[in-house]
């Protein structure tokens, strides 16, 4: 029987992503000696785990890239190497091989080697050089292991399965023959542990067993790590101790064994508190001496990296998968259940109705429509993750540039649990990162500049995300100079975009950063400053309906705060009515709403109809003009206007009449026509007709762009 | 009296039919009607058949792009093939239908309507009743032609649904409407 593995490639490459996030965080924790044991035991799975998978897949590169990280790992694990700067930045790096690698398996094209044999030769020579506590270990054992250990001629080995150990799997049988592989195996059972047989439950485990395992001649001297990983998947689930095979074995109790410690775990810890003493924080000047290449290597491949990651990430978004708690399946189904209960009510009481039942009707109705209510919130939260995933690159970034800039940067989160919709996630990631590059690079000063200032040395970055009424608020905020009012101001007047009498207020002048090419950077990096990004994100996050904006004071720090609607599915709408038809304007772009006052209408050039609001004049737009539709009225005294803010600033929105406001589910015109401009896309109202949603944005262009039809100044007289 | 002529006709008629119903080289088609013209396309392309309804207009889109409507949560573009293929427009009545399409692009697949005057029926043709379609110009031209066929001595014009409906095709024709 053959099985298509290629329908469990997909999943492979889904797990091995995890497995790289897995590794990347753990990495850094190590790196900031922030790590307990279990994050290297972690760290080590999950090379394992990919290793594992390659190999079933037959991604060879992949496979014999990981088993080089997987034998560096293995030795960091069991404390035979001291953690490293050095090789924590290789193995950095290699994850980032490995997210190439994996990317070229997901597209079925042949990696691109170089790199990945550049990388490769790197761990090898971290593997290799300072070897020597491994080289005793493991080398050694390879060719000499008589001298090494001179009394061992093989190992006993104590296993004691728990008892629900053949539930996840693991079959003994298999193990033990893997073990008869490597030599002689002689195996005592225990039979001690076994029930009378009308108590024994054939799915538990009972048995323990004493091996010895004697090298024979053919196959040589036996390396612990060898049987080490035989026991790798059952070594949480049984208690398991291999020592050298004296002369004289000992015949140990069954309870003994039992109480027998797992002695790979102890000297992890040890090291891992060693290197919480030795190793520095980012940016650490010695960091310069040997793998100053290395990271400044590294700072552009991730990049590079993420670009292609974004653009993988889209791809995967067509058929992307999503993974959901089970606590939110249960709910689902729960309501579900109500929802069917409510249904069955309903349908019974319609069987015989009569008038005195109405008002039982009635409350029926209400809680179906509570169920239909609740049904949709939850089938919304299935869309909703954590924001840490978004979150879980930047300790990662900020420890590449933190290195590269020479600047002591913390990295502190909060709020990472906060949960928004998947499809705002993913469009959130670049401004997000690019908001923290720019922290990294102009807000935080270098460590001299800092203590000259009376600052702590260490610059600290917070990132903070929660929730505020239907919306979502993340901040980014740094302990650094600020932004710099005067020069702000300068640069605007030099550019023409103010004027000297203009005296703007100090929240203006800041947000003119948001302008499109302004950059007050003397010195232009390669990491920000050409003016090119925060215009970007301001419209990324316009985009999205959300909002973003700053906070400074000088020498003290810098906050941005982006708000962002919770999902994309559902807006907050105002329907209007032109003519016959029904649009809805989103109701976050609507300032207010007004009767015309025909006196305040004037023309410029006759073509140009501006509105005279309070002091300011704004735009006026017809609907019904630039949508060409026929308008109910063309008395302007019977049409409302409705104040709204787009890209291009404050228009009025001439429409014959103010409908309810409601939520609405947004559907796509893009999915069976396309886009038009104007409209983001369409929704389905009560009475099943298609309504268009306004882009507030996309109207006022085009409104723009339009050849005015007819001359509104005699239109006006005559209304008027 | 049933003419027996006529019976024997009918007979041959429905063996044919069956006969291409078990043929492999045979495909069924649905044929309709637009302005007494008889047209088919491939039945398996049709999703489902539905009276004329209220659609909602869009702005600043062709003519013939009707408008949308709501197929089951589901925006749906329906195109008017008379206005499409410039013929004299009449008043939907009780037998104009929109016959919703699956209509294969190339970025996606996509779900269209098109309203006609009237459908007829589901015919079996086979490949080689298919003849090829002169070279025509004006609204109808051959790219959205893949042949012409006699079902009951009237000619049949089998469309090509795809070239008809690309979007290349719709932004082709696409004027700004102000």
């Amino acid at each position: 029987m053959s099985i298509d593995l290629s329908q469990f490639k997909q999943s492979f490459l889904e797990e091995s992503d995890e497995g790289l996030d897995v590794l990347e965080s753990g990495l850094l924790a190590l790196d900031s000696g922030t790590a307990d044991d279990e994050v290297i035991h972690a760290v080590f799975r999950a090379a394992h785990s990919i290793k594992g998978g390659a190999g079933t897949f037959s991604l060879t590169e992949i496979a014999s890239f990981t088993h080089v990280m997987e034998t560096l790992l293995d030795e960091m694990r069991d404390g035979r190497r001291a953690i490293s700067k050095e090789a924590i930045n290789v193995l950095l790096n290699s994850v980032d091989v490995l997210r190439e690698l994996l990317d070229a398996a997901r597209d079925d094209v042949p990696p691109e080697m170089s790199r990945v044999n550049e990388i490769q030769a790197k761990l090898e020579a971290v593997l290799n050089a300072g070897n020597n506590q491994a080289t005793e270990d493991k080398q050694e054992a390879e060719t000499e292991s008589e001298q090494q250990e001179p009394e061992a001629d093989g190992w006993v080995i104590k296993f004691h399965p728990h008892e629900h150990m053949l539930r996840t799997g693991n079959d003994t049988v298999r193990m033990f023959k893997e073990l008869a592989a490597l030599g002689d195996l002689e195996n005592r059972v225990n039979l001690s542990g076994l029930p009378e047989f009308e108590h024994m439950d054939p799915e538990l485990s009972y048995l323990s067993w004493i091996l010895h395992l004697k090298k024979n001649e053919q196959q040589g001297a036996i390396d612990k790590a060898v049987i080490e990983e035989i026991f790798e998947w059952v070594e949480d689930d049984c208690d398991l101790s291999i020592e050298p095979l004296t002369s004289e074995p000992d015949d140990t109790s069954t309870s003994e064994q039992n109480d027998s410690p797992q002695p790979a775990e102890i000297p992890v810890s040890e090291t891992i508190t060693a290197a919480d003493n030795v190793i520095p924080i980012t940016g650490e000047s010695d960091a310069q001496t040997v793998p100053s290449k290395v990271p400044a290597a590294g700072v552009q491949q991730p990049a590079e990296a993420q670009q292609k990651s974004s653009t993988r990430k889209k791809k995967a978004t067509e058929t992307g998968s999503i993974r959901v708690g089970t606590d939110k399946i249960d709910t689902l189904i729960n309501m579900v259940g109500e929802l069917v209960i409510t249904q069955s009510m309903l349908s019974q009481m319609g069987e015989d109705f009569s008038m005195d039942k109405i008002e039982d009707l009635r409350e029926g109705l209400a809680q179906l429509e509570r169920n239909t209510r609740e049904l949709q919130e939850s089938v919304m939260r299935i869309r909703m993750l954590p924001i840490s995933s978004s979150f879980q690159r930047f300790p990662r970034l900020v420890h590449d540039l933190g290195q590269k800039m020479n600047k002591k940067i913390e990295l502190k989160m909060f709020g990472e649990q906060t949960e928004l919709d998947k499809t705002v996630m993913e469009k959130i990631g670049d401004p997000l990162v690019h908001l923290v590059r720019n922290s990294l690079d102009h807000g935080i000063e270098d460590p001299q500049t800092r203590l000259a200032a009376g600052k702590s040395e260490t610059g600290t970055i917070t990132l903070n995300a929660y929730h505020q009424g239907g919306f979502i608020i993340i901040e980014i905020s740094d302990d650094g100079a600020g932004l710099p009012r005067d020069k702000l101001l300068n640069k605007a007047i030099e550019k023409g975009l103010v004027t000297e009498q203009d005296n703007l207020p100090d929240e203006k002048i800041y947000d003119l950063i948001f302008h499109p090419g302004f950059s007050t950077v003397d010195q232009i990096s390669d990491i920000s400053g050409r003016g090119v990004g925060m215009d970007v994100v301001r419209k990324n996050i316009k985009e999205l309906g959300g909002n973003v904006d700053v906070r400074t004071e000088e020498g003290r720090g810098t906050t941005f705060t982006i708000r962002l609607p919770l999902t994309l599915a559902i807006l907050d709408g105002q329907l209007v009515k032109v003519g016959n038809e029904t649009y809805i304007i989103p109701l976050v772009s609507i300032i207010e709403s007004l009767e015309i006052e025909t006196d305040n209408i004037n023309t410029i050039a006759g073509t140009t109809e501006v509105y005279k609001m309070r002091d300011k004049y704004i735009p006026l737009v017809r609907l019904y003009e630039v949508f060409d539709v026929q308008p109910g009225t063309h008395r302007l005294q019977d049409c409302l206007l409705v104040v709204v803010e787009g890209d291009g600033g404050k228009a009025g929105i001439l429409v014959d009449d103010l409908l309810s406001q409601q939520q609405v589910v947004i559907k796509s015109l893009e999915t069976n026509y396309k886009r038009i401009q104007g409209v983001s896309g369409a929704t389905i109202l009560g009475d099943g007709t298609v309504a268009l949603i306004l882009d507030m944005s996309g109207l006022l262009t085009l409104a723009k762009e339009i050849e005015p039809v007819q001359n509104y100044q005699n239109q006006t007289y005559a209304n008027g | 009296m049933p003419d027996p002529e006529k019976i024997m006709s009918d007979i041959q008629d429905i063996v044919g039919e069956l006969d291409a119903l078990t043929d492999e080289n045979a495909e069924q088609y649905l044929t309709f009607v637009l302005a007494g013209e008889e047209y088919a396309i491939d039945v398996l392309r049709v999703r489902e058949i539905k009276g004329w309804d209220k659609v909602t207009t869009l702005p600043r889109t062709p003519d013939y792009l009707q408008g949308v409507i709501n197929l089951r949560g589901t925006i749906v573009p329906i195109v008017d093939l008379r206005k499409r293929f410039n013929l004299p427009e009449i008043a939907y009545g009780p037998t104009t239908v929109v016959i919703v399409l699956k209509v294969f692009g190339e970025e996606h697949d996509r779900i269209m309507g098109i309203i006609v005057d009237a459908v007829s029926d589901v015919h079996n043709l086979k490949y080689d009743s298919i003849r090829p379609a002169p070279e025509m110009k004006g609204y109808v031209d051959n790219r959205f032609v893949n042949g012409l066929a006699t079902i009951n001595n009237k000619m049949v014009v089998l469309m090509d649904i795809d070239a008809l409906m690309s979007s290349a095709e719709m932004d082709e024709v696409e004027q700004p409407a102000a």
